[in-house]
């Protein structure tokens, strides 16, 4: 094995975010994410998770350090990083299938290959039949497939996502984890994830942070070292409860103030 | 689709029923024909002087109907402006509501000096009373996109115009219609009214508002009153063209458009 020295996906170097108010939101965070992590942002309301995202994606400027995505500056790494919200926002005048194909393109990809791609996506994700009816006609869990199709349609290396799945039920929510991580499987991206459900977390990621509020901050990183590929059936087992358990403990934890 | 038409037969029960009041009166109270003519009598005013009717009626619908695709066009382009800066429209936006309060009696006048009488100046008077509710509507709802939207479109690095042309004016097209819709009731009010000043460039024929001077100048209450029958119509005919144009382009994604309240 040839050892290379690879930039990390993402790196934090003693990030602060205060906001205009004089809120610290987050507070001297040092943090490195490697190629291929599952990495999930697990805290109480308020600590900044979502404002973690907001500094990877460049759309906050960090208040002191710095953020690197892929050795380069959080705006210039955009091409290579999809953003999935957590309400779908789908533009509800499109029909799927130009949904999907929205940052294709704005991002100017011509017309034979978009559609193409967009085609191929809607088959991954399964919704092959839906291509052409418009957002208002899905469901929730239908309409989080289309902008995770939409956000995958790019070819990114880095997936960020902000709780995605809190607007839906349990068992939509289950089956669109056991999917990400089979898209994972196939398409290797690095994530990025906040979430406040532990056993989402847990089922997801490679390693969980758990952040403590007033200001945000790390308090304790915890790596998830359960098997790929990780199925329905390993929710029902011991080393998953128990992980879920400790984590649940961490998290009240960190609440404390 | 029985229901659908029940309101309709209504609506048309309670047409019955005003006009049957109106008979009445005249029925019990001696009114002159000259105060109050008969439904009777304006139903054959509407029959025998249908042609003057139907040029007076064009002209005004061609009047309000220019004013308000200018409205439109011009509308869209000034909240395309607006929707740049906030910083442009903290400056230009007191104007546009200026624009709404100015009374249009003390400056159709003006417009009639400048412009000269006819079609043109009462186009112009009906575009300028018109226009206010359309930039206003169309403005808000471009700047009220949803930030996560605005923050999607950045993430694939789009260009200052895409986020105008594919993402800001597309979502303000709901509210663009809000503000058609009030202004074509505008539009055929501010046409009426501009007629009664600028009307009529040759003597004997002009719109609806300048036929109606010239009837009740000349005491023909009964035609008098075919005249605001048919500027009613025309109100109605405008309502319904925008209620389905925005049908038309709504129907298919916009929650509110699904079924058409008429």
């Amino acid at each position: 094995m040839t050892q290379k020295k690879v930039a990390p996906q993402v790196e934090f170097i003693g990030v602060s975010k205060i906001y205009g108010n004089g809120r610290t939101v987050i507070s001297g965070l040092d943090l490195t994410i490697a190629k291929a992590e599952f990495v999930t942002f697990l805290g109480p309301s308020g600590c900044g998770k979502s404002t973690v995202l907001k500094l990877i994606s460049g759309l906050t400027p960090p208040s002191s350090g710095t953020v690197q995505v892929d050795g380069m500056t959080p705006t210039n790494a955009r091409e290579t990083v999809s953003y999935i919200f957590q309400d779908a926002t789908l533009l509800p005048w499109r029909t799927v299938r130009n949904n999907v194909g929205l940052g294709l393109e704005l991002e100017g990809v011509n017309g034979g290959r978009r559609r193409e791609r967009t085609a191929s996506l809607l088959d991954l994700v399964g919704l092959g039949e839906v291509g052409d009816a418009y957002p208002r006609e899905l469901s929730g869990g239908m309409k989080m497939r289309v902008s995770i199709a939409r956000a995958l349609a790019t070819n990114p290396r880095l997936l960020l996502m902000d709780e995605p799945f809190a607007a839906l039920d349990e068992m939509s929510r289950d089956h669109l984890n056991e999917e990400l991580l089979r898209l994972r499987e196939e398409q290797k991206w690095t994530a990025v994830f906040v979430t406040h459900s532990v056993a989402e977390a847990v089922f997801l990621s490679t390693r969980i942070v758990v952040l403590a509020s007033n200001p945000g901050r790390i308090h304790t990183v915890v790596p998830i070292e359960l098997a790929f590929p990780r199925t329905a059936a390993l929710r029902a087992s011991p080393e998953f409860g128990m992980l879920v358990l400790q984590i649940s403990r961490t998290l009240r934890e960190a609440a404390q103030p | 689709m029985k229901r659908r038409l029940l309101p309709l037969a209504n609506a048309v029960a309670v047409f019955a029923a005003l006009l049957l009041l109106w008979q009445s009166v005249l029925w019990i109270f001696p009114v002159p024909s000259i105060m109050l003519p008969s439904p009777w009598a304006v139903a054959r005013a509407v029959v025998r002087r249908f042609p003057a009717l139907m040029t007076s009626l064009t002209i005004t619908a061609e009047e309000a109907g220019g004013g308000l695709i200018a409205s439109v066009l011009v509308g869209l382009v000034i909240a395309l402006v607006f929707a740049q800066s906030r910083w442009v429209r903290r400056m230009l936006y007191p104007y546009t509501i200026l624009l709404q309060t100015v009374p249009i009696v003390a400056i159709a006048p003006l417009i009639l000096m400048w412009v000269g009488a006819g079609t043109a100046s009462v186009a112009l008077i009906a575009f300028i009373i018109s226009v206010a509710p359309i930039i206003a509507n169309t403005t808000q709802g471009m700047v009220s996109v949803d930030e996560n939207l605005v923050h999607l479109f950045l993430m694939h690095n789009a260009s200052s115009r895409q986020l105008l042309f594919k993402l800001r004016l597309p979502y303000a097209v709901p509210s663009l219609f809000v503000g058609i819709r009030i202004a074509s009731g505008i539009a055929v009010i501010g046409a009426i009214t501009g007629e009664l000043y600028a009307g009529s460039s040759s003597v004997g024929e002009g719109g609806l508002g300048y036929s109606i001077l010239y009837a009740s100048s000349q005491l023909q209450t009964d035609y008098l009153f075919a005249l605001v029958l048919a500027a009613t119509v025309l109100g109605f005919a405008f309502f319904f063209i925008v209620m389905f144009l925005e049908w038309y382009f709504l129907h298919r994604w916009h929650e509110s458009a699904r079924t058409p309240e008429t």
